[in-house]
């Protein structure tokens, strides 16, 4: 009796302390979400930010996004050169990319760079108590910290989801023309002839979205984290993996609402 | 004489741990007072809660006869905003340079523009015996002592009318210890501040502490003058002062 007690207990435990951090979380980034609205202002912060979440990023976003799109269309040949619908190639390459490819596998790059480091940073901030410190001096840390990283991961992810859709396509052309033998001009007719502004910005607002995510997770994570060296390196690794999951969770959620269609 | 900050009956717990257990302390406007205590006797926590870093469970903290823990939001910064504080390990902000370090109170109040704000840190870095030409450092760049003093700096930029010494020898050598205590008294004297330092160096609570008060099993045990810490015959004090294995604390450690 005492054991199915302690079980029921222990889930109970699990369930609220599940609860609590959802509700941590909301807190956070609504929180956050408001302080990007309010003075005042850090623009130097929030152009850093962009530096570290966008063009630092942009390396490892646009070789995952070539190979990619080179991957895509050496696999897409292999299936569908057996039903000779080798011309399909080009339009499943451009919207695997812009829909669902280019937004996610940028969210995962930039969660395992970015927001990593934003977690670190922030983590490091608070265990040497930097963040304790701008309190004390007139500084909201919400404000000085965390509403710059969010601002910057919403621009920062559709502007780095746009290059990975051109160079995802890049990488799917330069496979089917050179490897494959496809006519360049004709693999370029139907690349944009299947492709509809909306693709295009379904990705562009998923990459948004990601980019909240990163970013919250990793302010989140860093901004509560404990207990030294230890304590940044769990919430780090909290930060990823959250944020990871979050992404591919939202993927499917965003997916659904829109391209229901 | 009305006290600058008045605090009773404060408490606070983390989980089943009680950190404070009804803190009664009055500090007098531009006195320094020590506070000393083992560690993990609750120092920390007893600043952190009158900066508004920690929340109390219960007590009050008056600033000026007036409960912080009452206030408004707004009021209670405006109350905070008087105390100057200067952390264990410095905290120091990594990614900007010494110079806006120091400046950096200045600046988000507002009340200086950023290219008179530089040469208003360099006039307080010479202040604590720092050149010119360590501003546009990185703080990483600094030695122990050195990053000491930029915090100190820091502190006292916006010449508070209260300030806060959390541990100020910590880590440094003798010499460098007695150099910190020596620009924190002068500090404090020049701006007639109102201060509390928590310490466990009895040489620079001596330095630096004109009444001192001990933090024991989360309440004040002792209050006195800090010359007479080392004369006191507290056995908790006394214990504690001269560093001996045998008395009243280790006998609670045992308990």
């Amino acid at each position: 009796m005492n054991a199915i007690l302690g079980f029921i207990a222990a889930i109970g435990a699990a369930v609220l302390d599940a609860v609590a951090y959802l509700g941590e979380l909301t807190i956070f980034g609504l929180t956050g979400l408001s302080h990007i609205f309010r003075p005042p202002f850090y623009p130097r912060l929030i152009g850093r930010s962009l530096m570290e979440i966008g063009f630092f990023s942009l390396p490892v976003v646009a070789l995952t996004a070539l190979f990619t799109g080179m991957v895509l269309a050496l696999q897409s040949y292999t299936g569908f050169s057996r039903f000779n619908a080798e011309s399909a190639i080009a339009s499943v390459v451009v919207l695997s990319v812009t829909r669902e490819l280019g937004p996610v596998l940028a969210g995962l790059m930039v969660s395992g760079r970015a927001g990593a480091a934003m977690a670190a940073e922030l983590g490091t901030m608070r265990v040497t108590d930097q963040i304790d410190a701008l309190s004390t001096l007139s500084t909201d840390p919400m404000k000085y910290l965390v509403a710059p990283r969010l601002l910057a991961g919403i621009i920062a992810l559709p502007l780095l989801v746009a290059i990975a859709d051109i160079l995802g396509v890049c990488g799917g052309f330069i496979v089917a023309t050179w490897r494959l033998g496809f006519n360049p001009s004709t693999y370029l007719i139907n690349t944009f002839a299947n492709l509809r502004v909306e693709d295009v910005v379904s990705g562009l607002i998923k990459a948004g979205v990601f980019g909240f995510v990163i970013a919250l997770m990793g302010c989140f994570n860093g901004y509560r984290s404990r207990g030294g060296a230890q304590g940044v390196g769990a919430a780090t690794t909290s930060a990823v993996v959250a944020a990871s999951i979050l992404i591919l969770a939202l993927d499917y959620a965003l997916t659904q609402v829109l391209f229901i269609k | 004489m009305n006290p600058k900050i008045r605090i009773r009956g404060l408490k606070k717990a983390f989980g089943t741990k009680i950190v404070l257990d009804g803190v009664d302390l009055d500090v007098l406007t531009g006195t320094a007072m020590v506070v000393i205590g083992g560690s993990g006797t609750g120092k920390s926590v007893l600043i952190k809660s009158i900066l508004g870093l920690v929340t109390p469970d219960a007590g009050v903290i008056e600033i000026d006869g007036e409960d912080v823990l009452k206030a408004g939001p707004r009021r209670a910064r405006q109350l905070r905003g008087q105390i100057g504080m200067l952390f264990q390990n410095g905290a120091l902000f990594d990614s900007i340079p010494v110079w806006e370090n120091v400046a950096f109170g200045l600046l988000a109040e507002r009340k200086i523009r950023r290219a008179a704000a530089r040469t208003k840190a360099i006039e307080v870095l010479a202040q604590v015996g720092l050149a010119e030409n360590v501003a546009d450092l990185s703080p990483s760049e600094l030695s122990g002592g050195m990053q000491k003093r930029v915090a100190l700096a820091r502190a006292i930029a916006s010449e508070p009318a209260i300030m806060f010494f959390d541990e100020p020898t910590t880590g440094l050598d003798p010499i460098m210890g007695a150099v910190i205590d020596e620009l924190i008294v002068d500090c404090v004297k020049r701006l007639g501040s109102t201060s509390i330092a928590i310490t466990h160096d009895m040489a620079s609570a001596q330095r630096i502490g004109d009444t001192a008060a001990m933090l024991y099993n989360g309440k004040i045990t002792w209050t006195g003058p800090a010359q007479g810490l080392l004369t006191s015959d507290n056995p908790v004090v006394d214990q504690f002062t001269h560093g001996r294995s045998a008395g009243p604390i280790q006998m609670a450690l045992r308990r």
